[in-house]
This record gives C-alpha cells, structure tokens and sequence, in this order.
C-alpha cells in the first residue's frame, strides 16, 4: 500500500507583526504550502484589511461607493464604520488625496489624519502613498514619524524609489511593502536593497502585484507559487509574507462594475461585484496570499468565512 | 514512474539480435526511452518486461471522458502540481446539479437556464460542461427526469444515485451519451461494477478514506474497468485540499495507478449565494477535475468559468490575437487609429471598449509576442520602431487619410519618439480601457 506524499521544507515564511496594541496581528510564518496543514505549521490565518481613503474615491462603481456613502467624505468615520459595523481586523488608508492631481494634501495634513486614525483606532494600520514618487517621499516620512512606534506597516517601496520610504520605516519601528510588478527576480533583488538597508527582513512584506480574476489573475498567482516554493526551500529573500491588493484590481474589472442593463447575461451586478471580488482573493489565498486589502464588505466577510472554516481545528 | 534508459535496457533479453531494427538492446532502450521506438518491435520481451514497460509508458493520471461529440469533457491526463512546471491540461468540468424531484416545467426551465450560460471572454467561449441529475425518489421518477433533461441538452450527463436498479433504468436510455454514474460505495460495489461493465460508461468511485479509496479502485481496475474518477465526500475545504493534493502526489510522483485519475468535488448546497462559488473556485485552482454545484446564477457560473480560464491558461503560451489592423464597426479613412500589444487581454478589452463607444475605430495590435502593455514596452517588444515597422506593414496610409496614432496612457512617455520615428501625430489615451469612450467622443482629427 502506497502512502502519503509529505514534502518536506527547509526554509519558512517570516512573521511580521502589524499594529502595536493588543489587537495587533501577525502574519506569514508558515512553513508549508497553503491551507496543507498537515504538511507544515501555518500557525497565522489569512487577514483582511478594509482599504479607506483620505477623500471620497471619485471612481469606485456604484454598487461599492454605496456600502460607505454615509462615511465617504471623513476617512476617521469611515474607518470607524468598519470596525464598528463590519469588525476590520486591520484598516489600510491609502493617501490618494496627497496626489498632485487629487487635491495635493500636505504632508502634515495626512500627518494630522493619521494621528487622529491611530487615537481612535485599535486595530492595526497600513498606510499607502498616493503613488506619485516625489509627493509620496515629501508625505509617507513624515506620516511614518507621526505614527512612530505603532508599528504599522508602509507602502509602498518600489525598485528606483525605496530609499526614503526604508530610512522613515526604518527609524520609526514600522514595516515595509517592497512592490515589484509580477517580477519574481525583481520582487527578490528589491528584498535584497531593502534588507541592506538595515530593515530587518521579517519588517518587509511583499506586494507581487496581482491583477483580477480575468485580468492576469493567473500571472499573479504563479509568481507567488513560485515565490513561495522557493521560499520554502530555504531562500530567504523570498521568504517574506505577500500582500494583495484585490479590492484596487478587482473594482477596475468590467464584470465587476458594469451594470445589468449593460450586460444583461451576466446578471446583477451587486452579486457580480461581490463575486469578482471574493473569487480574486480565494485563488490568490490558494497561492500564498498573508494580507488582503479588500473593499466590499460583503465581499469581506464571505472570504473571512471561508478562511475561518478552513482553518477551524487546523491551529 | 518514468524508467531510465538502463532501467528499459535491464528488461531487455540482451542478446543484440538487432530483429528490432537496432544495432544492440542499449540503443533500442534509448530510443524506447524517448518514445522513439515501441517496445513491441522486440519479439523476445518477457511478460514481466512488457507490463513494466507498458506501466511506464502509460500517463501518471489517465484521461477520462464525459458525454459524446463536441460537447464532450476530457478531463485528467496531468502532469505537473504546479501550472509554471508546464501547464494544466484538461481544464476542471463545471457541472450543475438538478434535483429529479422537481415538477417538468422546473426541470425543463433549469436545463434551459444552464444550456444558456455562456460567455464569451478574449476570444474564448466559456461554457460549463455537465449536467447532473440527482436521484430523491423512487427509480421511475430518476430514469423520467434523466430522460427529459437528455432530451433538451448536448452537455454531458452526470447520474447521481446509490440504487443501481434506479441507474440501470436511467442507463438503459441515456447509456449512449457516456454519462458518468456517481453513487458507488462500498455497499453496492458490485452492482456498479456490473453497470460501468455492461454499459461502458465512465464510474465515480466514492470513498472517504484514501486507503480504501486506492483499494477498490485498484480491485475495478484488476476487473478492467479503468475509466474511474475519484471522490472522498464531503468534507471541509482544507481537507478536500489535502485529499485532492495527496491523489494527484500520489499520482505523478508515486506512479500509483489506482489513484492515477482525475477527480471530482460534490459542494454542498448552502443557503448562501457566495460560499458555494468560493468553494468551488478553490477545488478549480487546486486540481478537481469535475466540480459539480447547485448554484447556477449567470454571475456565479460566469466567476467560476473565469477562474478555470486563468488557471488553465498555459503559462509559457500568453493567449494571442494576430498583429494586424482590425476595423471596428463601420469604418472609414477618418476613423481614428487606436494602438495596443496582441495580447489576447490587451486587444479585448479595447475592442469591447470601442464597441461600446458605437464609434467606428481602426485598432491595430503590435506583435509583442503576447506581452501586455506596460510588461511589452520594459521588454522593447513595445517602442516606436515596433509601430512604426507596423504602420508600414499593415498599410495605415491606404485605410486613412488622417494622420493621428492613439497610444495607450501607460506609454505617454514614448509619444515624442514615436512622432518622430513615424511623422504621425501621437495622442494619448486614457491608460484604463474603460476611459476609451469618453476619449474617442472628444477627439479632435
């Protein structure tokens, strides 16, 4: 009689620790492949973070503007409203109101904001720049300080700009998203310039860049495979949690956003939209998935299911 | 498990006899191990050497078949755990399950809804598979419904019942569309077995516990029924996980031949609309290779049929269109010209974009090998010259008498190159798809 295959691994997915209170998570160290508990520890569930913005998103469809058209316009209620009515486990703010084009904030402003954020919130905080290189080294530095010693977790550091970003994380005890665009050898070259930096490895985490369920999907999900094994083999600077942006690449698709009236085979839309968006982040959770920053909260909370029916007596 | 080239030539009687057509028994074996030659051209083979070099031979997950003619599903025959080792073959079957106890009408509407899904993405018709009928009351009442739904569908059929007099009823009228029967257990063994013989027909074998699950099949394969497709029940999603990934180990790196099959996942009914769905899309990422699921609203079966798109897409092969100039709609010499790569992603969604916009538009696709965008141009697949070599070749100056490019917004920054390298004028477009619209109603020729 044959027997089970176990695989066995040498190396293991660091632990990073986001927030500081007592409502703080830690994420990744694994040491097996996903949801194979009986291969290798995966002692950390899979978590969510509800994205927030600093102003009302001009482009999220309708059926996602309306889950927060009371909280759209004041980041801190918005917030509030997730944790309160939805129990976020984590709130990522993502400072798209600092872009040039969208209001130009100011750095102290978004300071402002943040520290009003980290008062009224216990859960822990992913801050992310607005994506414009020179507005996001003037604003995330001094946004980092503001939040010093909470540890959060910053975003995000790309190949030619990650030096600011690092030195701020660095000196005020966060950690780091180090971003490559679907680039195995770009994701672990950039791993490489940070830790030289002096951040500790378990302080970064990984945002492969993942794109939605019709959208590249598959692409994403076979960098992170790849990611992940070699990882597990023992190297270690791939041996970082990932991070995925599912609710910013599922809420561009078309089968997410367009209405019924639009494409009448394709049924409702407030379904569809939802679906799109849980599907993305079930196969990416297949490929290794740690963190997921999501924005429906129905969405949220079928995919929350899921990861907790899974991991029901595994731990 | 594959065999080396010395492994075959251990096997081989050695004498160089060269009857096979080769100058010695090594350069036979070599050539065996690269399928080059058949092991029957040796007529002094040993009974114990031609089934070794027949097990060798035979794929790791044999392929299985569901239903007849074009519909038909082909499932197994993998080879890999992991798409980037090569690829997914046999993308996983989506079936719908149909209650038998339901009135005509709502048989017949359910059936109609399901022979409706389908969905057209980057080219490619997305479409579920199977239908499978499930047995609630008696064996009269199973064999009328199966009739009825054989009736009004092309899709495979699944037949889903423990009662093997209540499969045979169903058998004896829609045996000819090689349905598969899924019921067997270890309680009516025998009559399955007599059934899946009889009627020549694909049998699921149902057991919870892979030990017994490898040991019955091994006994149906000793009795010659090999178009097995295995199932451990139901259970909870990691489990299943681990049931799924275990066989397909054990398949491919054990060579284990009564678990050497493709594999099939019942989800439960569950009175949420999402859960089924994300079940169902773990079991379609992680090896299933029949998925069968009540849920069959259009935005549910369309996620799903997505999904196995994705994965099932081969990685190495990005889905192209042909680089060429394509008319949108009713074009004319002063119909705008829009430029992206031939990936298959890239050119579909800017063709459903330009549709949408109901203006007539010239889109011309530069062969970037598939590459998209933004990947295409940090590759060089995506520059200037690239256009510019395209313009002449696919003749722009004949089909327009403007001379305006459009470029997509993620390469704003090579528009001053490309004006000079092909003295037309370059305008950006928005760099989302859903932003050509309300570009092209505001563009000025």
């Amino acid at each position: 009689m044959a027997e089970l295959v176990y695989q066995k691994w040498s190396g293991k997915i660091n632990e990073t620790i986001i927030g500081a209170g007592p409502l703080s998570i830690k994420i990744g160290a694994e040491e097996g492949l996903p949801f194979l508990f009986k291969e290798g520890k995966i002692p950390n569930q899979p978590r969510i973070a509800f994205e927030v913005w600093d102003i009302a998103p001009a482009d999220w469809p309708d059926e996602l503007a309306g889950q927060y058209k009371d909280v759209f316009n004041n980041p801190l209620e918005w917030a509030g409203k997730c944790v309160q009515e939805y129990q976020a486990q984590a709130i990522c703010l993502r400072l798209q109101g600092a872009h040039p084009d969208f209001g130009n904030k100011s750095a102290e402003e978004e300071a402002r904001l943040i520290k009003d954020l980290l008062k009224a919130l216990d859960v822990p905080l992913i801050i992310l720049g607005c994506g414009d290189d020179n507005k996001d080294n003037e604003v995330l530095p001094v946004c980092s300080q503001a939040a010093s010693g909470k540890r959060c977790l910053i975003g995000s550091a790309v190949g030619d700009n990650y030096r600011t970003l690092a030195v701020a994380v660095l000196a005020d005890g966060h950690s780091i998203i180090a971003e490559s665009p679907i680039d195995i050898n770009i994701a672990k070259q950039l791993n490489i310039l940070i830790s030289d930096m002096g951040i500790p490895l378990e302080r970064i985490v990984i945002n492969p860049t993942i794109g939605a369920l019709g959208y590249g999907l598959e692409y994403a999900y076979s960098i992170m495979e790849r990611a992940r094994l070699a990882a597990l083999a023992g190297d270690k600077m791939m041996a970082m949690p990932f991070i995925c942006f599912v609710g910013q690449e599922t809420w561009r698709a078309k089968e997410a956003k367009a209405g019924e009236k639009e494409f009448p085979q394709w049924g409702p839309e407030a379904e569809r939209g939802v679906a799109w968006e849980s599907v993305t982040a079930v196969a990416l959770l297949q490929a290794g998935a740690d963190l997921l920053v999501m924005r429906h909260p129905k969405a949220i909370d079928c995919v929350r299911k899921y990861i907790e029916v899974s991991f029901k007596d595994n731990i | 498990m594959a065999l080396s080239g010395l492994d075959i030539y251990k096997l081989l009687p050695k004498t160089n006899c060269r009857e096979c057509g080769f100058v010695t028994c090594l350069a036979f074996a070599m050539q065996l191990v690269k399928r080059q030659a058949l092991p029957e051209k040796c007529p002094y083979l040993s009974e114990q050497a031609k089934s070794a070099l027949d097990a060798a031979s035979r794929p790791p997950i044999k392929l299985v078949v569901i239903g007849e003619g074009e519909d038909k599903l082909e499932i197994g025959n993998e080879t890999v755990m992991f798409r980037h080792e090569e690829k997914f073959h046999h993308p996983t079957g989506l079936g719908f399950i149909i209650e038998d106890g339901l009135s005509s009408e709502e048989i017949l509407k359910t059936v109609n809804k399901i022979n409706a899904l389908s969905f057209e993405r980057i080219g490619c018709l997305l479409r579920p598979n199977l239908i499978a009928i499930k047995q609630n009351g008696d064996a009269s009442v199973f064999a009328a419904a199966v009739k009825l739904v054989k009736e009004h569908t092309n899709l495979g059929l699944v037949l889903i019942s423990k009662d093997a007099s209540a499969q045979r009823s169903a058998l004896e009228i829609a045996a000819c569309g090689k349905p598969l029967i899924y019921g067997l257990d270890k309680n009516n063994l025998e009559a399955f077995t007599k059934l899946a013989v009889e009627f020549k027909v694909p049998l699921v074998v149902s057991l919870q516990d892979l030990s017994e699950l490898s040991a019955v099949a091994g006994k149906l394969i000793a009795q010659g029924v090999e178009d097995l497709i295995l199932d451990t029940g139901n259970k909870n999603i990691a489990e299943k996980i681990w049931d799924l990934t275990q066989i397909r180990r054990r398949g491919l790196y054990r060579s284990e031949r009564s678990l050497g099959f493709p594999t099939i996942v019942t989800i439960e009914d569950s009175a949420d609309r999402f859960d089924p769905i994300l079940e169902a899309a773990t079991y379609i990422a992680k090896y299933a290779g029949v998925v069968l699921i009540k849920a069959n609203e259009p935005w549910q079966a369309l996620s799903l049929l997505t999904l196995r798109q994705n994965i099932y897409t081969d990685p190495q092969r990005p889905l192209q269109v042909e680089s060429k100039l394509y008319p949108i709609g009713n074009t004319s010499d002063k119909s705008p010209v829009l430029i992206t790569t031939n990936f298959s992603l890239s050119y579909y969604t800017v063709l459903g974009e330009v549709e949408a916009s109901k203006i007539p538009a010239y889109i011309m696709t530069i062969d970037t090998e598939g590459m998209s965008v933004l990947t295409a141009w940090a590759a060089e697949k995506f520059t200037p010259e690239s256009i510019s070599a395209a313009i002449d070749k696919y003749g722009l100056k004949e089909q327009v008498c403007h001379k305006q490019l459009v470029i997509p917004g993620y390469v704003a920054v090579m528009s001053g190159k490309l004006e000079d390298a092909c003295g037309w004028q370059v305008a950006v477009g928005p760099k989302e798809a859903s932003g050509i619209p309300s570009f092209l109603k505001n563009l000025q020729l």
